[in-house]
C-alpha cells in the first residue's frame, strides 16, 4: 500500500531540489557585492511598500485582457492536443475535429488583428 | 475511440452561425471605414439582420428539432422569438444612428458590432435547450450590453450605470449558475428537456432540488427586472445613452422570456407549486412598487424604467396561472398571453424611446418630463404618437396594450386567482396616472423650447409606423395573438 505512494515522495524531492539547488548553488558560488538597487525587491516596475491606493497606468489592463484571450486559448487547445492523434485517427471525426478548432482559433485572431489594428498592442 | 462520433446538425443554428460571421466581418471591414458616419458598417449590420431574418425563415419548420447532443433547440417559439429580436434590433439601430453620430464620444463602428454580439446572445439564449447554453448566451448578451452602456465615454453617469449593472448583473448570473447546479445536484442532468422527464419519472432530494430553484427564480427576476432585485434597472436605463436605453428596453426582453419559459416550463413544470409562488410575490410587488415610484420620478428614462419593472411584474401573472393544482388545461392560453404582453410591451416600448431620440440633439439628452412640455403645438404628429405609446403602456382601451393586459388577466382569472386579477388592475389604474400626466403635459402645457422637431425623413416615417402600429394592432390584436398562441402550440408538447 505505502509503496504506492512512493513516486510522490520521489516526486516532492525532485520538486525541492530543483527550487532549493539553484538558489544555494546562487548563493555559495556566485560573486556578492550588494548595493541599494540590488537590496531592494523588485514588484513589476512599483514600488514594493507603498499605499495600495494609486493611480497605476491602464495600459496593465489592457495587457491583462489580452493575456487572458491568449491564456484561455491555450487552456481550451490543450485538452484537444491531447486527443488529437485519437481524432485524426477516427474516420467519423476526422476532419470534424479539426475544422472546429480552426473556428475557435480564427475566431480569436479576428479579435486579435483588431486589437492590434486599433494600436491596442503598441506601449506607446 | 471517437468511432462513434456523429457530426451534429449545423442546419437549426444556421442564423446564430450566419451572425457570428458575419459580426466578425464587420469587426475587420470597420476597421477600414474612414468616415465617422459609418455608413458601411450600418448597411452591413442592417443587412445581416435582414439575412438572419432570412435564414430563420427558410429553415423554419413546425417540428421540434434538436442539435448538439440535445443543448440546442429550435422550435417554432424560438422561430418566431428571434424573428421579433431581429426586427426590435434593426429598428433600435435605425433609431439610434443620428443620436451617436451627435455623440463625439461614442465608439461607432464598436457600437455595432456590440449590438450585433449582443443579439447574437440573445439568440443562444432564445434556442437555449442546456443550461451551459443558456448561460452562455446569457453572458454573451450581457457583457456586451455592458460595454454598450459603457461607451459614452466621457459621462461620468454612464460609467457609474455601467458599473452598476456589470456588479449586479454578475451577482445575478452567479445565482443563476448556483441554482442551475443545484437543479444538477438533485436530478443528474443539465440537459432541460431532459430534467424535465427525469423529475417527471424518478423521485429526487426536493430539498436541494426546492433550493436550486429557490437561486434560479432570484436569478431569474434580476434578469427580468421585477422587484425586489429591480434595483440596477432605473439607474441602468437612466445612465446609459438613450440609444443604448432602448436597446436594453426591447430586444433582451424577449429573450429573457424565452429563458423563463425554457427553465421553469419546458424544465421545471413538474414543480410548477414551488415557484408560482415566489413569482406571484415578485410579480406583486413589482406592479406595485414599479407603479408607486414611477410617479415620483421627474426623468422620463426613470419613469419608463418604473414602468419595465411593473409591466415585467405582470407578465409573470401568465406565467403563473399556467398551471393550477396538477391541472395544465389552460397553460398554452396563459403562456401566449405573456407572450403577447412581451411582444407588444416591446413594440411600444420601442416607438416611446424612438420618440424621446428625435427630441434630442447634440448636447442635448431631452429625458427630462419638462422637455415634453407643450410637443403639441412643437409637433401635433410625435405628440399623437407619444399619447399612442403612453395610452398603450397605461392599458386604455383599443391601444395594444390593453389588449395584452386583457388576455394576462382573462388567464389570471380562468386560474382562478381573483385576488390577483384585482390586484393587477388596482395597480394598473395606479400607473395610468403617471403615463396621464404625459399626456398632459405635452397637450395642456407651455412649451419650454419652441424648436420644430428635426430629423431625417426615413427615421420620421419609421417612428410613426411605429406608433401608428401600436394603436392598429390595438384595432387587429387577433393575428398577432394567435401567431403567439399557434407558435406557442407547437413548441410546448
Amino acid at each position: 500500500m505505502l509503496e504506492n505512494y512512493f513516486p510522490i515522495l520521489m516526486f516532492i524531492l525532485v520538486g525541492l531540489a530543483i527550487g532549493v539547488l539553484p538558489v544555494l548553488m546562487g548563493w555559495l558560488l556566485a560573486p556578492s557585492r550588494p548595493d541599494s538597487e540590488k537590496l531592494s525587491p523588485y514588484e513589476c516596475g512599483f514600488e514594493a511598500f507603498e499605499d495600495a491606493r494609486m493611480k497605476f497606468d491602464v495600459r496593465y489592463y489592457l495587457i491583462a485582457i489580452i493575456f487572458i484571450l491568449f491564456d484561455l486559448e491555450i487552456a481550451f487547445l490543450f485538452p484537444w492536443a491531447t486527443v488529437f492523434k485519437d481524432i485524426v485517427a477516427s474516420e467519423p471525426m476526422r476532419f470534424f475535429g479539426f475544422i472546429e478548432v480552426a473556428i475557435f482559433l480564427t475566431i480569436i485572431l479576428v479579435g486579435d488583428a483588431y486589437a492590434w489594428a486599433k494600436g491596442a498592442l503598441d506601449w506607446e | 475511440m471517437f468511432n462513434d462520433f456523429v457530426a451534429p446538425s449545423l442546419y437549426p443554428a444556421a442564423p446564430e452561425i450566419f451572425l457570428l460571421f458575419m459580426a466578425c466581418v464587420i469587426l475587420l471591414v470597420d476597421l477600414g471605414v474612414k468616415s465617422p458616419r459609418r455608413t458601411l458598417t450600418f448597411v452591413l449590420t442592417q443587412l445581416t439582420l435582414l439575412g438572419c431574418a432570412a435564414i430563420t425563415l427558410l429553415t423554419s419548420n413546425t417540428e421540434v428539432v434538436y442539435t448538439f447532443s440535445g443543448m440546442f433547440v429550435d422550435d417554432m417559439m424560438a422561430d418566431l422569438l428571434k424573428l421579433l429580436v431581429y426586427g426590435a434590433v434593426m429598428l433600435a439601430l435605425f433609431y439610434s444612428r443620428e443620436y451617436i453620430q451627435d455623440r463625439q464620444a461614442i465608439p461607432k463602428g464598436e457600437y455595432f458590432v456590440l449590438a450585433l454580439l449582443a443579439t447574437l446572445g440573445m439568440l443562444v439564449m432564445i434556442s437555449a435547450n442546456h443550461f451551459l447554453t443558456l448561460y452562455l448566451g446569457l453572458e454573451m448578451m450581457s457583457l456586451s450590453l455592458y460595454a454598450m452602456v459603457a461607451l459614452n465615454r466621457e459621462s461620468a453617469i454612464s460609467t457609474e450605470a455601467a458599473m452598476k449593472y456589470f456588479i449586479l448583473g454578475a451577482l445575478a448570473s452567479g445565482l443563476l449558475l448556483y441554482g442551475m447546479s443545484m437543479i444538477y445536484g438533485a436530478t443528474g442532468s443539465l440537459e432541460i428537456t431532459e430534467v424535465g422527464e427525469r423529475l417527471y419519472t424518478y423521485s429526487v432530494d426536493k430539498s436541494v432540488l426546492v433550493f436550486g430553484i429557490v437561486f434560479l427564480v432570484a436569478g431569474l427576476a434580476f434578469k427580468l427586472g421585477v422587484v425586489p432585485f429591480h434595483m440596477w434597472v432605473p439607474d441602468v436605463y437612466h445612465g446609459a445613452p438613450t440609444s443604448v436605453t432602448l436597446f436594453i428596453a426591447a430586444a433582451p426582453k424577449l429573450a429573457a422570456f424565452a429563458i423563463v419559459m425554457r427553465l421553469l416550463v419546458s424544465g421545471l413544470i413538474t414543480q410548477a407549486a414551488d415557484w408560482q409562488g415566489m413569482l406571484i410575490v415578485l410579480s406583486v410587488l413589482s406592479m406595485g412598487i414599479g407603479n408607486l415610484v414611477a410617479i415620483a420620478q421627474t426623468n422620463i428614462k426613470r419613469m419608463l424604467a418604473y414602468s419595465a419593472i411593473s409591466h415585467m411584474g405582470f407578465m409573470l401573472l401568465g406565467i403563473v396561472t399556467g398551471v393550477v393544482g396538477g391541472d395544465a388545461r389552460f397553460a398554452l392560453n396563459a403562456y401566449s398571453s405573456a407572450m403577447f404582453y412581451v411582444v407588444t410591451y416591446v413594440l411600444t416600448t420601442l416607438a416611446g424611446f424612438g420618440l424621446i431620440m428625435m427630441l434630442t440633439r447634440a448636447g442635448f439628452e431631452s429625458d427630462e418630463l419638462d422637455d415634453f412640455k407643450g410637443l403639441n403645438k412643437r409637433s401635433p404628429w410625435f405628440a399623437a404618437m407619444m399619447m399612442f405609446v403612453m395610452l398603450s403602456m397605461a392599458g386604455i382601451p383599443f391601444f395594444v396594450g390593453f389588449f395584452a393586459k386583457f388576455s394576462v388577466l382573462q388567464a389570471v382569472v380562468a386560474a382562478g386567482y381573483y385576488w390577483l386579477a384585482v390586484a393587477a388592475v388596482l395597480f394598473s389604474l395606479v400607473g395610468a396616472f403617471y403615463y396621464l400626466r404625459v399626456v398632459k403635459l405635452m397637450y395642456f402645457d407651455e412649451p419650454k423650447i419652441q424648436e420644430p422637431i428635426e430629423g431625417p425623413l426615413f427615421i420620421k416615417v419609421l417612428v410613426s409606423a411605429n406608433g401608428l402600429a401600436v394603436a392598429a394592432l390595438g384595432l387587429f390584436p387577433q393575428f398577432l395573438m394567435s401567431l403567439c398562441a399557434y407558435a406557442l402550440m407547437r413548441s410546448l408538447t
